[in-house]
């Protein structure tokens, strides 16, 4: 009795779990499949949602028409320069604040987390307009500096809250067997921070690859990464959907990948480590 | 000796951070405060002159701002209520036994990942098209009138895209929370013959409310600066329609080139951040005590 009623329970939920990811995943899987379609079928009337005519055109009509990798290595410049240049900056910080903290540390911990909390909108004048003088519109280096910044106080949460879990007593044993700082940070600390940087570094990448604010409004062409190149596609109402959709799968299938990798750990990143 | 070395050490260490983040404050908030009390306009070089607070009280009394600060809350507050109200819900389903959940799960996060600007054209074209959206068709299977979207009710077409975006995050957030949630607990009110309701108001909805609290702040500073969505799918409009404080300082200062009241306007933008930042600060510093 109590196991049919078990198995009936297993099946509803089941069933009305995947009826609601189905339902959530559809837009995307949706415009998966548009890519796939000629831009007459992506417009058609009823719509058809398996059986038709599939074709790889649109994929080999973005690459060849619209300088796709140029976009593309420009979203990978920035958000892999903006990540890494923030963890050479954050790993020494949260180290500092995790292994000798002082009595301030948490008060500097907090305004690192309120400088996040200050809209980008707030100061986007002086920063266009200082861009504008010294000649950092539409350059990559001047969107990896302001990506990097932005993120800065994630990275540096996000590395405090896992060197906190290193348990101490490794650290004193090795300074025990004479173990100069750098030593300690270079063989002891890094091998067991190595899970939690991993996920720090992927959590930003996926941050800044979609970060849509600053490089919307600081880079037009050049410098421009998938999230301007997409937008591009707003002007032309409604005529290119298969190609709109083949250059949005390519944009967000890598990120797609690194995301569910790294589901785990966006939660805790993502709330400063107040739900984990 | 060697604690004084270690000391000074972790403070160069730390240095680099602290300056960068400073610098990063204050020279652009500076420069922000300077110019909102110029008159100061792009298209108008060298006629910079001080104007004192006239600035805010152009922009304040703007009837676009009135319309823009309205948006803004209906589009937080809606966004916010559709997340939590479907988070929770979709949490509560996906912590129970489903066979394939993991798979489930990815489903459900997926949308979080998709850059903004995807997201809002592949909304606004492949299912919110009048004409040949799946909307429409799915209206016209009904026999209803397809809508309209982005002229009828364009802002409830934004929070509908935002809400999906976002209601990943509140799912994962409130899944996470009910995972740590003590088994034995529900276990026990359930074999002293607690209804599913009343377990969950007396136990599961309490133990949700810090998660809620951290949803509710976190979304509410991303969601007090939607940009992407807007600026790809109507540009603010029709009229006012869709603009958002984001979007109005944003046209001020880079469509009409009036530094000096966008200025302002960002201002403003920083006091309503720093109101909700205040909660969420001290409920984040609670729990590094702890």
């Amino acid at each position: 009795m109590a196991r049919m009623a078990t198995t009936r329970r297993v099946a509803v939920s089941t069933i009305a779990a995947w009826l609601c990811g189905f339902l959530i995943f559809f837009p995307i899987l949706w415009m998966m499949l548009a890519s796939f379609k000629t831009e007459l079928e992506a417009f058609a009337i009823p719509p058809s949602f398996l059986f038709f005519h599939w074709t790889l055109e649109n994929y080999a009509t973005v690459q060849a028409r619209s300088d796709y990798l140029h976009h593309a290595l420009n979203s990978i410049i920035i958000a892999g320069g903006s990540t890494l240049i923030a963890l050479l900056i954050a790993i020494p910080a949260a180290w500092s604040m995790a292994f000798s903290p002082t009595k301030r540390t948490k008060d500097v911990l907090l305004w690192m987390l309120s400088t996040k909390m200050m809209p980008p909108v707030g100061v986007l004048v002086p920063i266009y307009l200082i861009y504008k003088t010294v000649g950092l519109l539409d350059s990559r280096i001047g969107l990896v500096f302001i990506l990097c910044l932005g993120n800065l106080p994630i990275v540096i949460w996000m590395l405090f809250t896992y060197f906190k879990e290193i348990p101490r007593d490794i650290l004193e044993a090795a300074r025990m067997d004479g173990a100069t700082i750098g030593r300690e940070l270079v063989y002891v600390l890094t091998p067991m921070a190595i899970p939690g940087l991993a996920s720090t570094l992927l959590l930003n990448l996926i941050l800044a690859w979609n970060e849509a604010f600053w490089t919307l409004n600081l880079s037009t062409s050049q410098a421009a990464p998938l999230t301007v190149f997409i937008a591009s596609y707003s002007s032309p109402e409604g005529l290119f959907w298969a190609k709109l959709s083949a250059a949005s799968t390519l944009a967000i299938a890598p990120i797609l990948v690194l995301g569910w990798f790294s589901q785990k750990q966006l939660v805790r990143g993502l709330t400063f480590g107040a739900v984990k | 000796m060697a604690t004084r070395q270690t000391q000074f050490l972790a403070r160069s260490l730390l240095t680099p951070a602290v300056g960068l983040l400073f610098i990063w404050m204050i020279v652009p908030l500076a420069l922000t405060i300077y110019f909102s009390t110029l008159h100061y306009s792009l298209l108008d070089p060298g006629s910079e002159e001080f104007i004192g607070l006239e600035n805010f009280r152009y922009f304040l009394t703007d009837p676009a701002f009135l319309a823009s600060l309205q948006n803004t809350l209906v589009l937080v507050g809606s966004v916010l209520a559709l997340t939590i109200l479907l988070g929770i819900p979709l949490a509560l389903l996906l912590d129970q036994p489903v066979i394939g959940r993991n798979v489930v799960r990815l489903m459900v996060i997926a949308p979080f990942f998709v850059m903004p600007t995807v997201s809002a054209l592949v909304w606004k074209n492949l299912l919110m098209h009048p004409v040949s959206g799946l909307f429409a068709w799915l209206a016209s299977l009904f026999g209803l009138t397809p809508i309209d979207w982005f002229n009828d009710v364009p802002l409830f077409a934004v929070i509908l895209i935002v809400a999906w975006q976002w209601l990943p995050f509140a799912t994962l957030i409130l899944l996470t929370a009910l995972q740590s949630l003590d088994e034995e607990q529900r276990e026990a009110a359930e074999m002293a013959g607690a209804s599913a309701v009343s377990t969950f108001i007396y136990i599961t909805l309490p133990h949700l409310a810090r998660p809620i609290t951290v949803v509710i702040l976190i979304e509410t500073i991303f969601l007090l600066t939607v940009f992407a969505e807007i600026y790809v799918t109507t540009g603010g409009g029709p009229g006012l329609q869709t603009t958002n404080i984001a979007f109005l300082i944003y046209s001020q200062a880079l469509i009409q080139f009036d530094v000096g009241s966008a200025s302002a306007g960002g201002l403003v933008a920083v006091v309503i951040a720093n109101i909700v930042a205040f909660f969420l600060v001290r409920i984040v510093g609670r729990n590094l005590e702890a």
